[in-house]
């Protein structure tokens, strides 16, 4: 018998998740919205009184994009991948897809997600949605191809562990708050390092004389300087490897078939080429890191720490181990 | 004292009532898990006349292996209740198994587009009987247990519980939980015909 997985426990740590994720989201709009009331429009003062009128509204925005999030989120990733639903009376590789599916939410007691495919030869496959009613599973047009019966048997199972986890929500909240800051983040610390344009924006905004949009571009830019690197740090533990590991366990307890999936891991992992529409915003949600970053490869604390994807030998042996084959 | 008391009466109301809401929420798990069986097991037996008719043409010399498969389809049809359908449908998944292994032997089964769609419709009804099995029989343990523990066992009968029934394979059957029969295109080596009459996996009824 395999290793059980708690699924409960799963669930109630991926509602904490959720939770934290959120305050988080609304505490850094708030810190941002001080800012601008403090330095550039100077509509609060500490002491002197003033309603802090941008943070109020800065609240307000990042509150309906949580609850944005929450519901629409799988939605936008779905567009962002251009994921196309599937045609369940389509080619045979379509509606083996469509029948395994419907096998692994037989084995796992869950309504069956939407089915979506991705036109893209890389070999992947992600979940997403707030919980087991309102999920879909996207796989690529090359994983249909390069995979097996057994293998995509046991990609789907995992990603339906996900589902049943309900790390779907985090991680789908984690790409559709979160994503967005760190892809900010990213270009913030590259127009800084590149100089010109900012420093520019900044001369041509005191010219103009007031604060205004440059004054808030400059401002965003430091304060996401500083805050970006614990924000990516509270992702990196949002969407830690122990996900993966935890997914692959559960799976194999739905096919109860651990060496179908080590053989769709391996050969996944021996195609290179990147998924061209994934980006570090969404490259968590996959199955295997569809940004093929060095990082996945190493162990130890810093690995453990940012990257999003376990070593691909290091799964595989533990499912051939579940096997008793390792 | 009447105090201890009163609180004692409501404790063990309360327990009781968690108790018997678990053990509903878990038998009507359990019926729902046997419905979802009952429909995979029809989409069996509607789709088995379909593929003997369509390979029929090509396997006329294993008229023994189809006719096997049509009346262990009609036994079970005709079977009722959890152990006998279990038994019945053990038979099935045998019977079918074989005619698969002996159409490895004819290629121009696997050029037919028809039966190919067929054999896939089968594989993944196979499936999913296999894995409602697995889910119904998880839940069957899980209701079960929770009956038998203390204190529960101690008022589980009084509630009106009983201890459910596993769906069971037959012994033969039990140890291929799951059925590939999409053809392999060419690599795999055809199983050489056994002679009818002499097949080692006869089944046993009620075994």
């Amino acid at each position: 018998m395999t290793e059980r997985v708690d699924f409960y426990a799963r669930q109630a740590a991926n509602r904490r998740w959720t939770w934290t994720l959120v305050l988080t989201f609304l505490v850094l709009a708030a810190l941002v919205g001080l800012a601008a009331d403090l330095f550039v429009f100077g509509s609060y003062r500490p002491g002197a009184g003033g309603f802090p009128i941008v943070s109020a509204l800065a609240v307000a925005v990042a509150s309906l994009q949580s609850v944005n999030a929450y519901f629409y989120g799988d939605r936008s990733i779905l567009r962002a991948l251009k994921a196309k639903p599937l045609n369940p009376m389509g080619d045979r590789e379509e509606r083996e897809l469509f029948n395994i599916v419907t096998e692994m939410s037989i084995a796992s007691g869950l309504t069956p997600p939407k089915v979506y495919v991705i036109d893209d030869p890389a070999p992947n496959a992600f979940a997403t949605g707030r919980d087991p009613e309102h999920a879909s599973i996207g796989v690529t047009r090359g994983l249909l191809e390069v995979l097996d019966r057994e293998q995509t048997q046991g990609v789907i199972a995992h990603e339906m562990a996900h589902i049943k986890n309900y790390d779907i929500r985090t991680m789908t909240l984690v790409a559709a708050l979160f994503g967005v800051v760190v892809l900010l983040a990213d270009w913030s610390l590259r127009s800084l390092r590149y100089g010109g344009r900012v420093a520019g924006a900044r001369r041509a905004g005191k010219r103009g004389g007031g604060g205004g949009a440059a004054g808030i571009l400059l401002l965003l830019t430091i304060l996401l300087m500083i805050v970006a690197p614990l924000l990516s740090r509270l992702v990196a533990m949002a969407v830690s490897r122990q996900r993966e590991y935890l997914a692959d366990a559960g799976g194999t307890e739905f096919t109860r078939n651990p060496l179908g999936l080590a053989r769709a891991l391996e050969e996944i992992a021996s195609h290179h080429s990147p998924l061209k529409r994934a980006t570090r915003g969404t490259a968590h949600l996959f199955i295997h890191d569809p940004l093929e970053r060095k990082l996945d490869n190493r162990e130890g604390f810093w690995a453990d720490l940012f990257s999003t994807h376990p070593p691909i030998e290091k799964r595989v042996q533990r499912l051939r181990q579940m096997a008793y084959v390792g | 004292m009447s105090w201890i008391l009163l609180a004692l009466v409501i404790l063990v109301a309360g327990y009781l009532s968690v108790t018997f809401n678990a053990l509903v929420r878990l038998k009507q798990i359990v019926a729902n898990a046997w419905k979802q069986i009952d429909v995979q097991l029809q989409r069996r037996h509607d789709l088995i006349p379909n593929l003997v008719e369509a390979v029929r043409g090509y396997m006329q010399y294993e008229q023994d292996t189809l006719q096997r498969v049509i009346e262990a389809r009609a036994k079970a049809v005709a079977a009722t209740g959890v152990g006998a359908k279990a038994a019945a449908e053990g038979e099935l998944t045998q019977a079918l198994g074989r005619l698969f292994a002996l159409a490895e032997n004819y290629p121009q089964l696997r050029a037919n587009d028809n039966v190919l769609q067929l054999q896939e419709q089968l594989t993944t009804t196979e499936n999913q009987i296999g894995f409602s099995r697995q889910f119904y029989n998880d839940m069957v343990m899980r209701f079960n247990t929770k009956q038998q523990v203390f204190p529960t066992n101690l008022f589980a009968r009084m509630l009106g519980f009983h201890p459910a029934e596993y769906f069971e394979a037959p012994v033969a059957a039990r140890e291929v939980p799951k059925v590939d029969l999409t053809l392999r295109r060419g690599s795999a080596t055809p199983a050489p015909p056994v002679p009818p009459g002499q097949a080692e996996d006869a089944p046993r009824p009620g075994s």
